[in-house]
């Protein structure tokens, strides 16, 4: 069984995901937006997001990361079982409105985990779900707010987003085994 | 991950790179208690046991917080060391408790070594919270936690240990634990109680405070064991404050940024002055705080490993 293995440079889709997000918020509620960036590239997608909205809107917003790590619901099945991350929530979440960022959406497993982790900090006014790949495949009710690339993908194949801040280049890749 | 073990028992056979991996844990567990909600479901649906066949408060609810925050379902058993003495009603015990479902076990107990035919004996995860005079691994983690959070390191460090260290199990485990982390570590104290020995786990013999307190970054004030008999070791308690009690005048000898840490429960006035317990430079409060998150990140580590 051989892996086929297409990648193709993210550039213009990033910046056009971050543009749609920072158009739509409504003037009035950037004093109580937060952006919660879900570990680890949704962490560094969450940067850029705050980036973008201080350059086009002039607005400092808050900004959180968030490791679902405890919250995973397959505690029993331990294999590539992460490292617990930090979770640093702006200290009061309570009326305020939330984009949850991520990079990549697939089951919902793991925005269902953020969800409930933001939801012990306090009562956000509105949370929004914000992915740069939608991949398909959702085992629960979730769906995206905003979604820059849409991909249809079989549960054999795999879609990573490699990240200049950690990977050194910004790339989307796309893993399908042969033969299946 | 750089934990793969089923049961802490002791820091005494954990790797410096296993410490380490519980300390990273505890300050991501420390955050948790900043919450709202002060509790995330990691361990929903697991059974915890304490076992506690020596009296404690602190490390019994201590531990009994770090489950509860990991949402696990707490039972707490406490009983006379008198009751319990021999290790086949030990394992009978603990057996009882596995049949009702109980994953991980925290056991006291007055023998040393106790937890280690647990460990043996049932499928459970041990978790040591003190055996007799050999080990207190939750103590010595959390003493190393709050030295590495105020000094941002332990590799370097002197580390001075003082008091009734041949009955101490958490002066062993803090010499086993500091060592491994690269801390250079003084024990000082009256020398029946701190016998040459001791020199073997490459720790600095001490028999004058003031000489082993120069130079120190960290100074471990051990509490005068008055159940184990601390007081047969030397003529009288008057005696071994005067000598070895620390006091503003003496603590001036280390360094300028030297921290004070006890394992509580402090006797005022014995090993340190009141003046020193309440003085900045202690941090025994701290511990205590520490302590909810370093004994979270212990059992979900040994949850994780359960089954390895």
């Amino acid at each position: 069984m051989t892996a086929e293995r297409k990648t193709r440079p993210l550039e213009d889709s990033t910046e056009s995901f971050f543009s749609r997000i920072v158009e739509d918020i409504p003037s009035e509620s950037l004093e109580n937006l937060v952006v919660i960036g879900i570990k680890t590239r949704g962490e560094h997608l969450g940067r850029r997001l705050v980036e973008r909205i201080r350059d086009r809107r002039g607005a400092e917003v808050e900004f959180g990361t968030i490791d679902i790590t405890l919250y995973r619901d397959d505690f029993k099945n331990r294999k590539n079982w992460p490292e617990l991350g930090r979770t640093r929530i702006p200290d009061d979440v309570r009326g305020k409105n939330i984009i949850l960022v991520d990079d990549v959406l697939y089951t919902g497993r793991t925005v269902r985990a953020a969800i409930n982790s933001i939801m012990d900090y306090g009562r956000p006014a509105s949370v929004k779900l914000a992915v740069l790949v939608d991949r398909g495949g959702r085992e629960l009710p979730i769906q995206a707010d905003y979604a820059e690339i849409m991909i249809e993908t079989s549960d054999d194949e795999m879609v990573n987003v490699y990240l200049g801040e950690v990977d050194g280049k910004d790339e989307i890749e796309i893993i399908s085994e042969d033969g299946v | 991950m750089a934990f793969n073990k089923k049961h802490i028992l002791g820091l005494g056979d954990l790797s410096a790179e296993e410490i380490r991996t519980l300390l990273d844990t505890a300050e991501s567990m420390k955050e948790i208690s900043t919450r709202d909600v002060k509790k995330v479901p990691t361990l929903k649906g697991r059974t915890v046991v304490n076992l506690f066949f020596e009296p404690s408060t602190r490390t019994r609810s201590s531990f009994e917080i770090a489950e509860k925050r990991l949402s696990a379902d707490v039972l707490n058993f406490t009983a006379s060391q008198s009751s319990v003495v021999k290790g086949e009603s030990l394992i009978d015990t603990a057996r009882n408790f596995e049949a009702m479902g109980a994953s991980i076990m925290v056991i006291r107990h007055g023998m040393s070594g106790a937890p280690f035919v647990l460990a043996r004996g049932i499928n459970a995860s041990i978790i040591n919270a003190g055996d007799g005079s050999h080990e207190h691994p939750s103590q010595a983690l959390i003493d190393i936690f709050t030295i590495r959070e105020k000094k941002g390191r332990i590799e370097g460090l002197d580390v001075l240990i003082v008091g009734d260290i041949l009955n101490s199990r958490v002066a062993r485990s803090n010499i086993f634990g500091l060592r491994k982390l690269g801390a250079r570590v003084r024990i000082a104290g009256p020398a029946t109680i701190v016998p040459e020995h001791f020199g073997r786990l490459g720790v600095e013999i001490f028999h004058s405070l003031e000489h082993a307190l120069e130079n120190v970054d960290v100074v471990i004030m051990l509490r005068v064991q008055r159940e184990r008999k601390t007081l047969e070791y030397f003529p009288s308690l008057r005696e071994y404050s005067g000598l070895y009690g620390l006091s503003r005048e003496k603590l001036a000898l280390a360094k300028k940024e030297v921290m004070v840490m006890h394992p509580g429960p402090i006797n005022r006035g014995v090993e340190l002055t009141s003046e020193i317990a309440d003085d900045p430079k202690a941090v025994i409060l701290e511990q205590v705080a520490n302590g909810i998150a370093m004994r979270m990140a212990m059992i979900y580590h040994v949850a994780v490993g359960e089954e390895i």
